[in-house]
C-alpha cells in the first residue's frame, strides 16, 4: 500500500518538463500528498501491522517447528505434508466447511429472496412482519445457539415436543451426526434478516415501468420475475453469494457452541475436548486451526491450516467476483 | 400488483359483462390477499416462536424445565435475579460493554478520516488502496490470529485483557470503512469545494462540513462495530479464556451453560438477558441500522 501511494511522487518529478523545485504547482502537490497520507495512516499503520505482518509471520511458521516454548526450528515442508497427508481431523473438516458454504449459502440465498419477494407483496401489516423476520439476525450467534440448542434437545425440546403432537418423531439434531448441519443451517435461516433487508431494497428499486410493460405483454408471474425482477437483482444476488461465502468459510462459534453444548460435556478448567461433536460432523476448519495453535500448540500445522483456509477463502471470492462487474466498488 | 390476463382484453370485455369481470377480479384479488397473508403469517412464527419458547422456559421452575413442558406452572420471574447474582455475570456485563464502547469509539474516530480519504481525495492508488480495503474484509481473523496472539502475550503480555482486541480498532476498520465510504460518495462534491473556497483547512471541512452531514453513515458504522464487539465470541476466547474476569457476556454464556448442565430455565433467562441489550438498542436505532445494511448491500 504504502509503495503504490509513493509512485506518484517519483513519477510526477521524472515528468516531462519537471517542475522547479519550489513552484506554487509543486509545493501544492507535495501538500496534497501530504494531506492525503495524514488521513490515511491510521489504516495504513492497521493494515501493516495487523494484516501485512501476520499474514507474513503465519507463512514463516508455517515452514516451523514451534510449540509457543522453545525457539522455533525449521522443518521445511513437513508441517505442510503432514496436514494435507496425515492429519486424520483435516479430510472431515474440510468437507464440513465446504459442505456449509455451499448448503447454506445456497438455501440463505434462496429463502432470503423468497423472503424479500414475500415483504414486497405484503400490504397489511408489512411494518410488523419486517421486524418479525428481521429480529432474530440480531440476536447474538452465541445466545441464539444456545437457545437453538435447547429448541431442538431430542428428548425435551419443544420443537421435538410439537412434532410428537403432530405424530411425528423428530430428528435428534444436534445430537445426529446426520442432522448436526442441517440443524446448523436451520439456526442461519432464522438469522436471514440482513439478506432480507438487501434484497427487499434492491427489489423496491426495479422499475415499476418494466412491470407494466410485462403486463401489457400478457406476462404471468414466473416470465415476470425471469426477465424483469432477475436481470435487475443480479448484481445483489451475486453480492449475497459471495459475502455468504467469505462469511460461512470462516464459520465457528454456532459450530463450536452447538457442539460443546449438545455433547452435554460440563467444561471446566483444563478440559480439553474433541470438536466437532457428534463423530466431528461439525468440525470445521477454523475450529481446527484454533484447537492446533491454542489446545495442541503446534503452531506450524496451525499456519498451514490457517494458509489452507485463506487459499480456498480467495479462490473462491476471486472466482465470484470475476463474474460480475458490480461488485467492484463504484469509482464515482 | 394485479393479477396478469392471460386472455387479450379486447375478448374478455366483448365476452362478458364487465361487472362479472370485475368480481372475478376482486375475488382473485382477496384470494392473493390471503394466500400472501397466511405465509407470511407460518414464517413468521418461525422467527418469533423460538422468542417464545425461550421466555417461557426461562420462568419455569428447575424440575419444569428438564420436563420438555411447553407453558410455565408458575412464572419463576426470580430466575432472573438468580442469574444475575451468579458471580461473574456482572462483570461480564461490564467487560462487554467496555469491550462495545471503548472498541466503537476507537473504530468511529480512526475510520472516518479514511473513509473520506478513499471517497473524496484524488490520488493515485486509490483504486488499489480500495482493493486492499475490501481484501482484509475478505480475510477469516483466523488465518491471522496465531501470529498476532503470539505477539500479543509474548511481546506486550496483554493476553488475559481484551485490550488485544480493542487497541488495533483505533487503527481503522476495514468493513467500517468501506460501509462510510460508500456512505460518503452520496455526498455532492460542491459542499467541500464551498468549505474550502470559504477557508476551510481540509480537517476543519471533515469536522463541520462532512462529519454532520455523513451521521446516518457514522450511526450505521456505530451500531455494527458495537454489536461485532457484544456478540463477538472468538476474539475473547482467544485473548480472555485464561482469566475468567475478563470474560464477556457471549464467552461467559456458553460456559455458564456448561456449568449448569441441568438448569435449562436460568441458562433460558440468561440467554435473554444477553439477547435484551442489542433488542433495545436496535428498536431506538431502527432506522440507522436498516440504512446501514442496506448501503453495504445495494450501493456496493
Amino acid at each position: 500500500m504504502a509503495l503504490s501511494l509513493s509512485t506518484p511522487a517519483k513519477s510526477a518529478g521524472r515528468g516531462a518538463e519537471p517542475a522547479p523545485r519550489n513552484s506554487p504547482l509543486r509545493r501544492k502537490r507535495n501538500r496534497e500528498r501530504l494531506r492525503t497520507l495524514g488521513f490515511l495512516s491510521p489504516w495504513l499503520v492497521g493494515f501493516s501491522v495487523f494484516f501485512g505482518y501476520p499474514l507474513i509471520a503465519t507463512v514463516y511458521f508455517s515452514f516451523m517447528h514451534y510449540n509457543q516454548i522453545k525457539a522455533p526450528t525449521f522443518v521445511g515442508l513437513r508441517n505442510w505434508r503432514y496436514v494435507l497427508e496425515q492429519m486424520p481431523l483435516f479430510g472431515p473438516a474440510l468437507w464440513n466447511t465446504l459442505w456449509l458454504v455451499v448448503v447454506m449459502v445456497a438455501l440463505r440465498v434462496v429463502f432470503g429472496l423468497g423472503i424479500g419477494l414475500l415483504i414486497t407483496k405484503i400490504k397489511t401489516g408489512v411494518g410488523l412482519f419486517r421486524t418479525a423476520f428481521y429480529i432474530p439476525y440480531l440476536a447474538p450467534p452465541v445466545a441464539a445457539t444456545v437457545a437453538f440448542v435447547f429448541l431442538l434437545n431430542p428428548s425435551t425440546g419443544p420443537v421435538n415436543e410439537i412434532l410428537s403432537w403432530l405424530g411425528l418423531h423428530g430428528p435428534s439434531w444436534f445430537n445426529d451426526p446426520n442432522w448436526s448441519k442441517p440443524s446448523l443451517v436451520l439456526l442461519s435461516l432464522w438469522g436471514i434478516g440482513d439478506l432480507m433487508v438487501i434484497f427487499m431494497a434492491s427489489l423496491l428499486d426495479v422499475p415499476k415501468e418494466q412491470y407494466e410493460a410485462a403486463d401489457l405483454d400478457g406476462a404471468g408471474s414466473w416470465t415476470k420475475f425471469r426477465y424483469v425482477t432477475w436481470p435487475a437483482i443480479t448484481p445483489i444476488v451475486l453480492f449475497a453469494v459471495v459475502t455468504g461465502v467469505v462469511q460461512t468459510m470462516q464459520y465457528y462459534t454456532q459450530a463450536l457452541v452447538a457442539g460443546k453444548l449438545a455433547s452435554g460435556v460440563s467444561i471446566g478448567p483444563g478440559t480439553v475436548i474433541q470438536p466437532g461433536y457428534p463423530d466431528h460432523s461439525t468440525l470445521t476448519v477454523p475450529q481446527l486451526v484454533y484447537s492446533m495453535g491454542f489446545q495442541n500448540f503446534n503452531t506450524g500445522a496451525a499456519c498451514v491450516l490457517s494458509l489452507v483456509l485463506f487459499a480456498i477463502a480467495m479462490a473462491v471470492t476471486l472466482l465470484l467476483m470475476r463474474k460480475s462487474v458490480g461488485l467492484i466498488p463504484a469509482e464515482d | 400488483m394485479t393479477t396478469p390476463t392471460l386472455t387479450r382484453p379486447d375478448t374478455a370485455v366483448v365476452s362478458r359483462p364487465s361487472g362479472t369481470d370485475a368480481a372475478r377480479h376482486r375475488r382473485k384479488r382477496v384470494l392473493n390477499w390471503i394466500a400472501v397473508h397466511s405465509v407470511a403469517v407460518a414464517l413468521a412464527l418461525f422467527f418469533v416462536l423460538p422468542f417464545v419458547f425461550v421466555l417461557l422456559t426461562s420462568v419455569m421452575s428447575d424440575d419444569q424445565a428438564m420436563s420438555g413442558d411447553l407453558w410455565p406452572d408458575s412464572w419463576n420471574w426470580s430466575n432472573y435475579s438468580t442469574v444475575f447474582h451468579t458471580p461473574g455475570f456482572l462483570s461480564w456485563w461490564r467487560n462487554s460493554l467496555m469491550y462495545a464502547l471503548v472498541g466503537t469509539v476507537f473504530t468511529v474516530c480512526s475510520s472516518v478520516p479514511v473513509a473520506y480519504a478513499l471517497a473524496k481525495f484524488r490520488f493515485r492508488g486509490r483504486r488499489t488502496a480500495m482493493i486492499l480495503v475490501i481484501s482484509t474484509m475478505m480475510l477469516p481473523p483466523q488465518v491471522i490470529i496465531i501470529p498476532m496472539y503470539l505477539v500479543w502475550a509474548q511481546q506486550f503480555h496483554l493476553s488475559g485483557s481484551l485490550w488485544p482486541l480493542i487497541i488495533p480498532m483505533a487503527f481503522g476498520d476495514a468493513y467500517s470503512i468501506f460501509l462510510l465510504r460508500q456512505f460518503l460518495l452520496t455526498i455532492p462534491q460542491e459542499y467541500i469545494e464551498s468549505a474550502k473556497v470559504d477557508g476551510c483547512g481540509e480537517f476543519r471541512t471533515l469536522l463541520k462540513i462532512v462529519v454532520p452531514m455523513a451521521k446516518p453513515g457514522i450511526a450505521a458504522i456505530a451500531l455494527f462495530q458495537f454489536f461485532y464487539c457484544w456478540n463477538d465470541y472468538f476474539g475473547p476466547q482467544i485473548y480472555a479464556a485464561q482469566n475468567p474476569g475478563a470474560w464477556t457476556l457471549s464467552y461467559g454464556l456458553e460456559s455458564f451453560k456448561s456449568a449448569h448442565a441441568v438448569n435449562w430455565n436460568l441458562t433460558m433467562a440468561a440467554t435473554l438477558l444477553v439477547m435484551a441489550p442489542v433488542i433495545i438498542v436496535f428498536f431506538f436505532a431502527q432506522k440507522a441500522f436498516v440504512e446501514g445494511v442496506t448501503l453495504t448491500g445495494v450501493k456496493g
